[in-house]
């Protein structure tokens, strides 16, 4: 990586671990996707430049999230840290990829950009929605490196 | 009643299919998707439709997409790693005797001339390629790039050729289509002015059997009929020095809840079928009292068709109403049409 685009990054307090309910535990209790359920598997992708979460630098709310379990249809919107952040595919990529492999395929997963707070935000939108341009970067190792690198365990 | 029957429902494939391509005798189909694999279907004595062939070692990368020559001689694959393969069963069985090569990047689909002698494919490099073909007998066939074609500014999705004529059309991601013919006089390829009117990507694009008329299907979530006017139409609509210009004198906005990956407008049924985001296969019919100049288009059918987006449909060549999907779930289906009329 050569220069840093956004040096000092405004960086958030970690929300608290999701409190467990006696039902959560009973295997019987149909148990929908929620809010919180997607932000939890998306939270902790490290961000491409710094040793931070996505949550921590407040690129991903749990607000700006949305899921109808019964329609399947799950929406995420993202806000990059600086307007210009060349990182925007990349990070919105890289929510899809988690999302792909960890939810079962019946959702329709959409990722965009928190409207506004990115310059060129309808054609990153467009890419990220593209699904044959999506597919075409997954098949590509260098890309996907960088991408696994993100989504894997935070960084110490 | 019924209007929609399952005929079979295939499965093979690893992952996403995206296309598939009726043999022009109907009793055969190809199929291909992101494992990498063409798989060509026939049918057996009880009618139930098999993979007789399983072609794996043609690409690299995911197959987008498969043709048929209307020879029905040729199979054309065209993948992601940049190149198409096609294929013929002159020793037997099929064999890929061509890899064509030069798009900068992944191919996206690939189209073959009614006459037979011409090859289009298109590209993510944002270009449409002709290719010649070359065939004598006991020769090896040989194909030369005629024209490269660079009208579009970004990722070009769609290749189709006309029914008749030597006329070209592709459809891109920077929302237009685009049509292409030989200039009579140097024989060089022309571009036509470009078709704009969908707000998004246009994902595909078919003629109806006439020629006279085509169907497009958008990111936008609507579809649109463009109609062709030549020099001396009625209208009044005003045409370039040579040849004719084409209008959008139909939009079919509301009916699909997300991105049109796929249109076929039936050559023998005028029919349209679109495969969608949504899982769900539609199909329109013409209204009977349709104005050629505004046409009306009425959805007759909604089949819940796939568990996940449908990527392609493809009316049968021969057999009226028969209908081929494929979709994201893997799984390609055959369904019968039943038209109430």
């Amino acid at each position: 990586m050569t220069e840093l685009e956004n040096i000092n990054p405004n960086v958030y307090k970690k929300c608290e671990d999701r409190k467990l309910t006696k039902e959560d535990e009973d295997e019987d209790v149909v148990d929908p996707f929620d809010e919180r359920e997607i932000f939890d598997l998306i939270r902790n992708i490290n961000d491409p430049e710094h040793p931070l979460t996505l949550e921590e630098l407040h690129v991903l709310e749990q607000s700006l999230i949305t899921v109808d379990n019964e329609k399947n249809i799950v929406h995420i919107l993202f806000t990059p840290t600086i307007p210009h952040c060349s990182m925007a595919t990349l990070i919105g990529l890289s929510i899809r990829v988690k999302l792909l492999r960890a939810l079962p395929p019946r959702f329709k997963v959409s990722v965009e950009i928190n409207p506004g707070t990115h310059a060129s935000e309808h054609a990153v939108n467009k890419q990220l929605t593209d699904k044959e341009r999506v597919a075409a970067a997954l098949e590509n190792t260098h890309l996907m490196e960088v991408i696994n690198q993100c989504i894997g365990t935070p960084l110490k | 009643m019924e209007k929609v029957n399952l005929l079979q429902t295939l499965t093979g494939h690893v992952g996403r299919v995206w296309s598939a391509s009726w043999h022009p005798s109907g009793n055969m189909f190809a199929s291909c998707g992101e494992d990498k694999t063409i798989r060509v279907w026939t049918k057996t004595d009880s009618n139930r439709w098999i993979a007789q062939t399983v072609l794996t070692d043609g690409h690299s990368r995911t197959i987008r997409d498969v043709a048929w020559s209307y020879c029905g001689h040729y199979l054309a694959s065209a993948s992601f790693d940049t190149t198409v393969a096609v294929w013929d069963k002159k020793s037997g069985e099929f064999e890929c005797n061509a890899t064509l090569e030069g798009h900068d990047n992944e191919v996206k689909s690939v189209t073959w001339s009614r006459s037979g002698n011409l090859l289009a494919t298109c590209s993510r490099d944002k270009s449409v390629w002709i290719w010649e073909i070359h065939n004598a007998p006991d020769q090896e066939d040989e194909y030369e790039c005629v024209a490269v074609l660079n009208g579009h500014t970004q990722d070009v999705k769609k290749v189709c050729w006309h029914p008749q004529e030597d006329l070209l059309a592709s459809a891109s991601y920077d929302n237009s289509i685009r049509m292409y013919r030989q200039d009579t006089v140097d024989n060089e390829w022309e571009m036509l002015e470009p078709m704009e009117s969908h707000s998004s990507t246009v994902w595909s694009i078919s003629f109806d059997a006439t020629g006279k008329r085509l169907a497009s299907c958008s990111e936008d979530k609507t579809v649109k009929i463009w109609q062709q006017y030549g020099p001396d139409n009625t209208l009044g609509i005003p045409c370039p020095e040579k040849g004719s210009v084409w209008k959008c004198v139909c939009t079919l906005a509301g009916f699909h809840s997300r991105s049109v990956y796929d249109i076929d407008w039936c050559k023998q049924t005028g029919l349209l079928a679109t495969a969608c985001g949504d899982d769900l296969i539609r199909i329109f019919k013409e209204a009977a009292d349709s104005d050629p100049n505004e046409p009306t288009f009425e959805l007759v059918v909604t089949i819940e068709a796939h568990s996940q987006d449908a990527n392609k449909v493809a009316w049968h060549p021969v057999t009226p109403g028969v209908l081929l999907t494929a979709s994201d779930d893997g799984e390609i289906k055959i369904w019968q049409f039943q038209d109430e009329d």
